[in-house]
C-alpha cells in the first residue's frame, strides 16, 4: 500500500466506484443485471440478486438533496434525513431504531448535494419488516418539537465536529463556496451554521411535505432475494402510498466565471500544508457529449494513485510530496469538479509543490497522455467492476447514486463499454476544455506554531 | 442519523473488540473448510465462485508493542515497503506490476499483529500470490523507498499532531500504559523513525515474519486443491520459526482522572477507558451484551439516548471492548461544544455508575441478544469482510466451529451473569478520561502523560 495522504479537502467521493445504473442484460451481464420496474404510484424499484450471504439490504433513495433547498434554510435536507428516525403515528420516536436494532438490523442514512437516502440491512426474511417500517415514514412522518430543538443541537454538534474543528474542512467549505459563486453547490450539505441554528420543526415539515413521495424516489433492494418476490412485497407496502405532486428539481445554475480564485487558510490547528487545485468540470449528466466524463475518468485514472502520474513525479521522482493525486466524481446533477492534490513532505514548502503540481497540469495539457496511459488505465477501470459486485452494498449504492443524478439503469450497465471507447484524443480534448484556470479555485492550507 | 461511532478505534483493533464481527452465517451460506497444504501450512478457506475474484487477510502474531522502544514505529515502517520493491523488481515496477493486473495488496500493523490484505481478479490469482511471496520474502529496502516512506510517516505524524480524535488517542493510551509498549503509538515518533534503517528493516522481515506466527483466511472463487499449492508455493519460503521479541502482559492502570490537552477549537473531543476483560474470559459475551446496552448499540444504547436523543449534548458518543493480547480496555468517547463538556462527562460518569450497579434490565439484554445474535450475519457482505473473520477467529483462537456456536455464546447469557459482570467492569472512579478543546468549567485532575502540543 502507498502511503497517499490526502487532504480533507480533497476526500470527496473520491473512492466511489464510478459505474452508474443497471438494465435487465442478457446472461453474460458486465455489471449488476438488475430487475427494474415502477409501480403505479411512481415509485421506480430495483432489484439486484446477490446470494453471497443470507442478507438483505433495502435503500430508498430521495431525489432530493441540498442543493434543493429553499434559500436561507441551507442544512434543511440533512436536518430532515435526521428527524426521519423520530416516529411515525404508528411508530413512536426511536421506535425505528430500535425495532430494526432488535430484529438484528443495521441502518443508516446519508445526504448529498443531490440525493438523501436511508437504508437497513437484515437478515432476509425481516425484509417485509424493514419495508413497512419505511414505507411508513415516506408518507406519515410525525415531528414535535420536543424531538426536534435537542435534534437541532445535534447537527450543530456534527457541524463542529466536521467542520469547525478542523482547518482543512473550514478551507474546504471556503473553496467550494468560490468554485459554485452561484449555484447551491457552492453551499455546505450541512448548512452554515447561522441558518442551521433557526431551522424549525415547520422547515422540516415543508421540505418533507414537498419532496418525499413515491413518485420522487428509488427503492434498491439488494441481496439473496427473489425479483418477482420484492416486486410484490414492493407493491403491498409502497403500493398504497399516493402520488404528490412534486416540483421540477429547479436550481439557479452557475453562470460564467470571469477569473479563478485562490483561498489560504494558515492555522496553528493545520497539522500538514496541503495544496489543490480544483476545476468545475461537467458530469454524465452535464457533459456535452455526454463521452467527455467518462474521458475525464480516465484521466483521472492516469493522474491519481499509487503509479499515477502525479504520485510518481512529485513524490518519487523529483521528490517534493508526501502525496499527491487527482479526482474526479462523474456524478452530479448538475455538474461535478475535477481535483489535482498535493501534500508538501516536511522540510519543503508548499508553494514549491504547488508550482511543481502545475507545472505537471501545464505538462498534460501541452504534451497529453500515451495510449500505454489510456490503455492500462482503462483497464483497471473495468477491472473494478468485478470488485464492485464483491458485496450487494456496493451495487445498490452506484445504482441508487445512478437514478439520482440523472442517469439511467442503461447508463450503469453501459459503463464498461462506454470507459472501453474512450480514446487518448478525447482524454486530451477532455483536460484541454475542462482545466481552464478561469473555472479553478486554489486551496492552500498553511501551519503555524502554536501560539 | 448518520450516527455509527465515528471511531478512534485502531482499524487493528475492531476485529478483536468486535466479536460480533465474526459472523455466523448459517452453513449453508459459509462453510469454513480448514485448508492443509503438503508442505504443512494452514488457511481457512470459504470457497465461493460466485464472482471471479478473492480476497486473502493473514496476520503474523506480534506487532507494534513487540517493537524496540528506541525504534517504536519499525513494525508499520517494514509494513509499508513490503510492496516497495522485491525479488527483481525496483519499487516502480512491483507497483506498476499490481496496477497492471488490478491487484489490491497492503500491509499495515498494530500493536498485536502485522497484516496483509490482498484481493485479486481470479485470472491474475498467480501473478498475485507470485508478488504476495516475493513482498514477504525477498522485499529490497532500497534508499529511495526507504527516505520517501521515512518522509511521509513524519508527515502523517504532522498530521495526527493536530487530529483531536490522534491527540486523545494518545494520551489515553499513555496515561492507561506508562511502563507498557501498549503506552506508545505503533506509529512511533520523529526521532525514533530516523533511528530506523535498511538493516533493521531486514532483520525484522527474517526474524519476525514465520510461518509459526501466521494465520491466513482465504475467501472466494478458489478451491482447497489450488489454495493448498498456492500456499506452499507463497509462504514455503518463510522462516519456520524466528524471533519475536516476547511482550509482557499488563494490567491497564486504575488511577483514573483528568487529562485535558488545550486547543483552539470549538468542540471538545473527549476519550475515556479503564481496564477491560480478556477475549477468552468466560464472562466476555455478558461482557459485550453489557457493553451493547451502555453504548454499543447506535440509537438503542443509553448513552445515546441520554447524551445525545434527549439532550443534544453529542453528535457521537459510544464506547466499546477492546480485548489486547495483553491487556483488556473498555474505551468511550464523545465530542461536545466546549461549553458543556462538564454536563456531557457528569451523564457518562452517571451511565457508567449505574451500569456498575445494577446491570441492565431484563429486556434490555433481551434486545441485546436478539440484536447481537441477529446481526451477526451482516457482517459477512463481502469476501474481504469473510478472510478477514477468518483471520480473527484463529488469532484469538475461536475454533473453525465458531460461527455455528456464535448465536448460543450470546443466548447462553443470563441477566445474572449480565449484573455480576456489570459490576466487575463498570467502575466510574477508574475511569481514566483526555479532554482536547477549551472545556469550560472543567479542571484537569492530572498531567497530561505526552507533552502537549
Amino acid at each position: 500500500m502507498r502511503l497517499t495522504p490526502r487532504p480533507l479537502f480533497v476526500a470527496f467521493a473520491l473512492f466511489a466506484v464510478a459505474l452508474a445504473g443497471l438494465p435487465p442484460r442478457p446472461a453474460d451481464a458486465k455489471v449488476f443485471s438488475p430487475t427494474v420496474y415502477t409501480l403505479d404510484n411512481g415509485l421506480e424499484v430495483v432489484v439486484v440478486t446477490n446470494r453471497r450471504a443470507p442478507v438483505v439490504t433495502q435503500m430508498v433513495w430521495y431525489k432530493v438533496g441540498s442543493a434543493d433547498e429553499p434559500r436561507g434554510k441551507s442544512g434543511i435536507a440533512h436536518f430532515l434525513e435526521h428527524l426521519m428516525f423520530k416516529g411515525t403515528k404508528e411508530h413512536g420516536p426511536g421506535q425505528f431504531s430500535a425495532i430494526v436494532a432488535r430484529n438484528g438490523g443495521s441502518e443508516n442514512a446519508f445526504t448529498t448535494y443531490d440525493y438523501t437516502a436511508f437504508f437497513q440491512t437484515v437478515a432476509k426474511d425481516r425484509l417485509p419488516l424493514v419495508m413497512e417500517l419505511e414505507a411508513d415514514r415516506m408518507a406519515n412522518l410525525q415531528l414535535t418539537d420536543k424531538v426536534v430543538l435537542p435534534e437541532r443541537d445535534v447537527i450543530l454538534e456534527e457541524r463542529r465536529m466536521r467542520i469547525d474543528n478542523d482547518p482543512g474542512s473550514q478551507l474546504a467549505e471556503a473553496a467550494r463556496a468560490d468554485l459554485w459563486v452561484h449555484h447551491p453547490y457552492g453551499r455546505p450539505i450541512i448548512g452554515w451554521e447561522n441558518e442551521m441554528a433557526t431551522l424549525t420543526t415547520r422547515d422540516a415539515l415543508d421540505f418533507y411535505g414537498r419532496w418525499y413521495a413515491p413518485n420522487n424516489a428509488v427503492l434498491v433492494v439488494s441481496g439473496d432475494v427473489d425479483p418477482a418476490e420484492v416486486r410484490k412485497l414492493a407493491e403491498k407496502y409502497y403500493g398504497p402510498l399516493p402520488r404528490k405532486d412534486v416540483p421540477p428539481r429547479d436550481r439557479v445554475q452557475e453562470p460564467r466565471h470571469w477569473a479563478g480564485s485562490r483561498v489560504e487558510l494558515t492555522s496553528a490547528e493545520a497539522g500538514r500544508p496541503s495544496i489543490s487545485v480544483t476545476y468545475r468540470a461537467p458530469s454524465y449528466h452535464t457533459a456535452e457529449p455526454r463521452e467527455r466524463a467518462y474521458a475525464l475518468e480516465v484521466l483521472s485514472e492516469i493522474l491519481d494513485g499509487s503509479v499515477g502520474r502525479l504520485y510518481r513525479a512529485l513524490v518519487v521522482e523529483q521528490p517534493l510530496a508526501a502525496g499527491a493525486g487527482a479526482g474526479y466524481d462523474p456524478d452530479g446533477l448538475d455538474g461535478s469538479s475535477f481535483a489535482f492534490w498535493a501534500t508538501p513532505r516536511p522540510t519543503v514548502a508548499v508553494d514549491k509543490v504547488e508550482a511543481a503540481l502545475r507545472a505537471q497540469i501545464a505538462t498534460l495539457l501541452d504534451k497529453g497522455v500515451s495510449e500505454d496511459e489510456v490503455a492500462k488505465a482503462k483497464q483497471r477501470l473495468i477491472d473494478q467492476t468485478v470488485y464492485a459486485n464483491d458485496s450487494a452494498g456496493s451495487a445498490a449504492h452506484i445504482i441508487g447514486k445512478a437514478l439520482t443524478t440523472g442517469s439511467s439503469v442503461a447508463d450503469v450497465e453501459a459503463w464498461p463499454d462506454r470507459i472501453q471507447a474512450v480514446t487518448k484524443a478525447e482524454v486530451e480534448a477532455a483536460a484541454r476544455a475542462v482545466l481552464d484556470p478561469v473555472n479553478s479555485v486554489t486551496s492552500v492550507l498553511r501551519t503555524k506554531p502554536t501560539s | 442519523m448518520p450516527a455509527l461511532p465515528r471511531a478512534f478505534r485502531p482499524t487493528l483493533l475492531l476485529l478483536l473488540a468486535l466479536p460480533a464481527a465474526l459472523i455466523a452465517l448459517p452453513a449453508r451460506a459459509v462453510e469454513v473448510q480448514r485448508v492443509v497444504s503438503p508442505g504443512g501450512i494452514t488457511a481457512w478457506l470459504v470457497q465461493d465462485d460466485s464472482n471471479p475474484m478473492l480476497s486473502l487477510e493473514l496476520a503474523f502474531r506480534g506487532g507494534a508493542a513487540a517493537d524496540p522502544a528506541d525504534k517504536a514505529g519499525l513494525s508499520r515502517f517494514v509494513a509499508y515497503l513490503l510492496d516497495e520493491g522485491a525479488g527483481k523488481l525496483d519499487s516502480e515496477a512491483f507497483q506498476q506490476a499490481l496496477a497492471d493486473k488490478s491487484i489490491q495488496l497492503s500491509f499495515d500493523a498494530g500493536r498485536d499483529t502485522f497484516r496483509a490484505s490482498m484481493a485479486t481478479l481470479t485470472r491474475n490469482r498467480d501473478e498475485a500470490f507470485r508478488l504476495l511471496r516475493l513482498a514477504l520474502t525477498e522485499p529490497h529496502f532500497d534508499p529511495e523507498p526507504v527516505g520517501r516512506l521515512r518522509a511521509q510517516l513524519k508527515a502523517r505524524l504532522e498530521s495526527k499532531s493536530e487530529d483531536p480524535d490522534s491527540i486523545a488517542g494518545r494520551q489515553l493510551w499513555a496515561a492507561l500504559f506508562p511502563d507498557h509498549p501498549y503506552g506508545r503509538s505503533p506509529d512511533g515518533t520523529a526521532e525514533t523513525l530516523d533511528r530506523i534503517q535498511a538493516p533493521d528493516l531486514k532483520r525484522y522481515v527474517e526474524q519476525r515474519l514465520s510461518r509459526d506466527r501466521l494465520v491466513i483466511g482465504v475467501s472466494g472463487d478458489i478451491d482447497a486443491k489450488a489454495l493448498a499449492s498456492l500456499l506452499d508455493e507463497t509462504f514455503g519460503a518463510l522462516p519456520a520459526s524466528g524471533e519475536t521479541p516476547a511482550v509482557p502482559d499488563v494490567e491497564p492502570s486504575t488511577k483514573g482522572g483528568l487529562i485535558v490537552v488545550k486547543r483552539d477549537q470549538p468542540q471538545s473531543t473527549v476519550a475515556f477507558a479503564e481496564p477491560g476483560i480478556a477475549r477468552d474470559d468466560p464472562d466476555y459475551y455478558a461482557a459485550y451484551a453489557v457493553n451493547y446496552v451502555l453504548g454499543g448499540g447506535g440509537f438503542s444504547s443509553r448513552l445515546t439516548k441520554q447524551v445525545r436523543v434527549k439532550r443534544g449534548l453529542a453528535y457521537s458518543v459510544y464506547s466499546y471492548l477492546a480485548p489486547l493480547d495483553h491487556a483488556a480496555l473498555i474505551v468511550g468517547g464523545l465530542g461536545t461544544q466546549n461549553a458543556r463538556v462538564a454536563e456531557s462527562l457528569d451523564i457518562v460518569r452517571q451511565e457508567w455508575r449505574r451500569m456498575g450497579e445494577s446491570g441492565p434490565t431484563a429486556e434490555e439484554l433481551d434486545d441485546a441478544k436478539t440484536y447481537l445474535t441477529g446481526s451477526f450475519p451482516l457482517r459477512l457482505s463481502s469476501t474481504g469482510d469473510i478472510a478477514s473473520t477468518l483471520v480473527g477467529m484463529q488469532l484469538e483462537h475461536l475454533g473453525i466451529d465458531y460461527i455455528d456456536r456464535h448465536d448460543a455464546l450470546i443466548d447462553a447469557v443470563t441477566l445474572e451473569q449480565a449484573k455480576t459482570v456489570a459490576k466487575r467492569l463498570f467502575d466510574a472512579g477508574e475511569l481514566t478520561t483526555v479532554v482536547v478543546g477549551q472545556p469550560a468549567k472543567v479542571e484537569a485532575t492530572r498531567p497530561s502523560p505526552l507533552p502537549q502540543g
